[in-house]
């Protein structure tokens, strides 16, 4: 399962942080640092999109600026969440059409909601893109 | 004071701050604002400020004044309201914080909701962070939902039935029937949802397990329409159908499958499906590919199939794409304890990736290599494992050369590799050996005697070289010290390779070279001072032709450390210039030790896997912002932070070692030693002997033994006249050789025995061994010509039996002059109690005949080699 989901830029200022674990915010804040310094100098092109952390890993990838961290079990699919993290950027794109770093400043709490109709409870909740889209317009229409 | 206007503005006014101090300001501003606010009551101005106050919270800033008034905010019968306020709650609170318990209430009221979408949300917020109490209070609730005709709710409730049974898994019961309902599901999502539960609980409860085990079926068949259906737009990934699903599926049908045959037959077929149809130039299916190969490896699928998993991996190896070759090495790392020669089969794919560009490919790739080594690729893995530590990243070095050496001892197809592979190591990474290694290699080199003389020689010869290894270093003063006398005594490299004699001030020379170099330390200078006194009495039991001059230099350099402010190296030089003054004690104390017991090389599992970054989780984010930094600088540190006990080990054994022997054969085994006429001196004699006019017989064993040997009486009259006169020959000699007869003891074990007489040419053996080396049997072969011709052409050959080993020097002359005497010297290794038994083969020519003859010899008496 999945431990938690960060997503910052290339700087370490955390744009989204989900956390399915109980952690303090000491931890957290902790956790946010050490992520930040253990993927940002990753090379892109040498480097695996996976790096072990503490007894889990972290599965990332980097969209321009963003970097969309992982954290999941050590025995987990590797390149299904790989998979899971570009699912969940395709409907940030589609849902902010061409979706920015501004977009998740500025629409934060929108940016949750999306995530939580893709995961939920650290799992991957729904996989059709368009159920997801159909989902959140009427979740906007209703307030 | 009023806060700012709403959300965007003040996100706006904080991204326009140019300095954190103004941020901050800003922030304590607004938090201020936000906090009068909430207690006015105001539930029109609430959402405004919980927006407000959460992006407060995401940079950050302290915010749990919110949560109360996150939950005003849930009550709300706006729909807008609620949202934010679970998603408040969502964001303040998790499940260890007792303010929690209030939310209770509430998630009841709108699980119970008219609106699904309310009823979504409080199952989102419950799935989320739901607590142990809070699961056991709301688990009816969440069974009735995953009734729900709506999918929406159905997917969210079983994802919330798994947030429960982790918390609680006792549980579970409750969500058993209906669970076993979702597999039957036609909607992707609750299909989805309701397979990451059972999952769950088959993982969290064996039994549970046999239960679904039944609906086996139903999970190949959703795997087979998956697969076989074409394009479904809803669920596609560049191709291939809902592939998360299927990956689901596969994890499940994994665990069904573990240790259950009948059900492992059910799904073989899908899954070889599976493995040939998936596309497997994208990752998309790539990650399904993953997923079968290891539910393949875990269930109880057929061969076929397994090697057709195996082949996947292999291919993964080859893979262009970091992240296929990285899952493929961390499968085939657990896979190799169980199927060690599948993976054999990639070996070389697997090397290659040691010089990946990726670090954590490469650390992989090795922790692979390691597994992979066995008794018949040793040599082949170990060369290329030896030649990537010449490349390989510092990181990597300690567990290198403790693996490697780990596997030439285990794997060693002879003592020889064994030593070459390990003084490899030593000279390659040096500074990265464990101290247990080194111990290894010494009890090695003490337990083979037959190449101690190699293992000195090439050590001397590296450490001439390079000073700057310390494992290497200590090694070779360790051995230089201890084995001194054997390295000066010389003798041959099996490969014909030209061995340069070493004489003792060589070795004074470099011991002295390490004391002076910039590589060493405390533990270095420690060592040096011990092997410099051993030395000293080695070259005392050797009578080397430098050896006062020699002796004065080690008790200079020994006198030099005694003001030392090392502590350790003071007591050591001042307890040694002591014992130097000792003669008799000396003798005893540093004698050879006695060779250590043998026994496997034991240290835990040094692994490359290791976790990144602290787990820790104490409060101080000071300490541990410094701790993180220092965690992986000390993994480099270890061998010369744990050497400390080491020395004294050593110590306690020398003297603990010394002392016991003291009484019995300590004392008397170096005086034995002085009529040793170890290789180089006795050489030497033979020669001065041997250019007087008169045929002498061997002068040695005739001064040293008073009693004239029975195999020398019964060699002639003749034989034993000379043996007379010689003493008298042996007066005009240079001092030096006066010293060397002087402290002969009274009595010797010397003896000859007859090996051979047949026309005219007697062959004589005598054996002598030291008594700190009873496996080592040196033998002097003498010919005599008893004949009044010349006996040309003389060839001695010598054959032992496996268990021992002979090495044999070249004979003085082949041609034997009449009445002359020619020597030849060998060396027996034989383990100790072992009888000696020699097959001889000679050929010579005599006045023009060419003679050949065989013939076994064993009269030595048995007790030679020691008792057993």
């Amino acid at each position: 399962m999945i431990k938690f989901i960060l997503v910052q830029n290339r700087q370490g200022k955390t744009r989204l942080s989900k956390w399915y674990s109980p952690y303090d915010d000491d931890e957290k804040v902790r956790l946010r640092g050490e992520v930040h310094r253990l993927i940002a100098p990753r090379d892109q092109k040498y480097q695996s999109n996976f790096v072990e952390f503490r007894n889990d890993k972290i599965v990332y990838r980097r969209y321009a600026g963003l970097f969309f961290c992982v954290c999941v079990d050590s025995n987990d699919n590797e390149l299904a969440y790989l998979e899971a993290i570009h699912l969940f950027v395709e409907v940030l794109d589609a849902f902010f059409q061409n979706v920015c770093e501004l977009d998740l400043v500025f629409s934060f709490y929108k940016v949750y909601a999306i995530l939580d109709e893709v995961f939920l409870a650290g799992e991957i909740e729904e996989t059709s893109k368009q159920v997801v889209l159909d989902r959140l317009d009427y979740l906007e229409k209703l307030e | 004071m009023s806060g700012h206007y709403n959300l965007k503005a003040l996100i706006k006014a904080i991204r326009s701050c140019k300095t954190l101090a103004d941020e901050r300001a800003v922030i304590q501003k607004e938090s201020a604002a936000v906090r009068t606010s909430f207690k006015e009551e105001d539930s029109f101005t609430r959402y405004n400020n919980i927006a407000k106050l959460l992006y407060i919270h995401m940079l950050g800033y302290p915010a749990h004044f919110g949560q109360i008034e996150c939950l005003k905010l849930v009550a709300s019968p706006r729909f807008a309201d609620k949202r934010l306020g679970y998603l408040g709650i969502m964001l303040l609170l998790d499940e260890n914080q007792e303010v929690l318990t209030l939310v209770t209430n509430s998630l009841k009221n709108d699980m119970n909701h008219s609106n699904m979408y309310a009823v979504g949300l409080a199952l989102c917020t419950f799935a989320n962070i739901s607590s142990e109490e809070m699961s056991r209070d709301l688990a009816n609730e969440i069974e009735k939902l995953l009734g729900s005709s709506n999918t929406y709710i159905r997917k969210k409730a079983a994802l919330c039935a798994l947030r429960i049974i982790r918390r609680v898994p006792d549980l579970m019961d409750h969500f058993i029937t209906k669970a076993k309902m979702l597999i039957q599901d036609r909607n992707h999502g609750v299909l989805l949802a309701g397979i990451t539960l059972i999952t769950e609980m088959c993982e969290i409860d064996e039994k549970v397990c046999d239960e679904f085990r039944k609906a086996t079926g139903y999970l190949v068949k959703h795997l087979k329409n998956l697969v076989t259906t074409g394009y479904s737009a809803e669920h596609d990934v560049l191709g291939i159908t809902d592939p998360f699903l299927q990956v689901k599926i596969l994890r499940l049908l994994r665990l069904l499958g573990r240790g259950d045959p009948a059900s492992s037959e059910i799904m073989n077929d899908i899954l070889a499906q599976v493995a040939t149809n998936t596309d497997s130039t994208k990752n998309v299916g790539n990650s399904i590919l993953y997923e079968t190969v290891l539910t393949v490896l875990e269930i109880e699928a057929d061969s076929g199939l397994r090697v057709m998993a195996i082949n996947i991996l292999g291919k993964f190896l080859s893979n262009r794409d970091n992240n296929i070759r990285y899952v493929a090495l961390n499968t085939l790392n657990k896979v190799v304890s169980i199927d060690t020669n599948a993976v054999q089969r990639h070996r070389n794919t697997i090397l290659d990736c040691l010089r990946d560009g990726d670090i954590s490919i490469r650390r992989r790739a090795l922790e692979l290599s390691y597994a992979l080594v066995n008794e018949g690729n040793v040599r082949v893995m170990i060369r290329e494992l030896l030649s990537f530590l010449e490349v390989a990243d510092n990181e990597f070095k300690l567990g290198m050369t403790t693996q490697i050496c780990l596997a030439a001892e285990r794997f060693a197809p002879n003592k020889r590799w064994q030593i070459d592979t390990v003084l490899r190591v030593l000279k390659l990474a040096g500074n990265y050996v464990r101290e247990e290694i080194l111990a290894a290699f010494i009890r090695l080199t003490c337990h083979t005697p037959e190449l101690q003389f190699y293992t000195a020689q090439r050590l001397y010869a590296a450490l001439s070289n390079d000073l700057s290894q310390e494992s290497l270093t200590l090694a070779a003063v360790w051995i230089i010290g201890e084995f001194g006398d054997v390295l000066l005594q010389g003798g041959t490299i099996d490969d014909g390779e030209e061995v340069k004699q070493v004489t003792d001030t060589d070795l004074i020379d470099l011991l002295n070279l390490v004391l002076s170099s910039p590589y060493t330390n405390t533990l270095i200078r420690q060592f040096v001072l011990t092997a410099l006194s051993k030395l000293s009495v080695r070259f005392k039991e050797l009578s080397t032709p430098q050896q006062s001059h020699n002796q004065d230099r080690i008790a200079e350099i020994l006198a030099g450390f005694s003001s030392n402010l090392e502590l350790e190296i003071q007591q050591r030089a001042v307890e040694f210039s002591n014992l130097f003054g000792l003669n008799d004690v000396k003798l005893g104390v540093l004698e050879r030790m006695p060779p250590p017991e043998i026994r496997a090389t034991i240290m835990g599992t040094v692994s490359e896997r290791k976790p990144v970054g602290s787990t820790r989780t104490d409060k101080d984010t000071v300490v541990d912002l410094i701790g993180d930094d220092l965690t992986s600088p000390t993994n480099g540190n270890l061998p010369s932070s744990s050497s400390g006990p080491s020395t004294q080990d050593l110590l306690a054994d020398i003297f603990g070692g010394g002392s016991s022997d003291l009484g019995g054969g300590g004392i008397t085994s170096p005086t034995i030693q002085q009529n040793g006429k170890s290789t180089s001196a006795a050489a030497d004699i033979m020669s001065l002997f041997d250019s007087t006019p008169t045929p002498t017989a061997p002068s040695t064993s005739a001064s040293r033994s008073p009693a004239i040997s029975p195999g020398l009486s019964s060699g002639g009259g003749a034989g034993s006249l000379f043996d007379l006169v010689t003493p008298s020959n042996s007066t005009p000699q240079p001092v030096v050789q006066q010293q060397q007869i002087q402290p002969q003891p009274p009595k010797s074990n010397l003896q000859s025995y007859t090996a051979y007489e047949k026309n005219g040419l007697k062959i004589t053996l005598t054996p002598k061994v030291a008594p700190t080396q009873p496996g080592l049997i040196q033998i002097l072969a003498r010919f005599q010509n008893t004949t009044g011709e010349i006996i040309g052409g003389v060839n001695f050959q010598v054959a032992v039996p496996k268990t021992q080993q002979l090495q044999m020097q070249a004979m003085s002359s082949s041609d034997i002059s009449a009445g002359s005497t020619e020597t030849q010297q060998m060396r027996i290794h034989a383990p100790a109690g072992a009888a000696i038994r020699l097959r001889m083969r000679i050929s010579y020519n005599q006045s023009g005949q060419n003679v050949t003859d065989q013939q076994d010899f064993s009269g030595f008496p048995a007790d030679l080699t020691g008792s057993k």
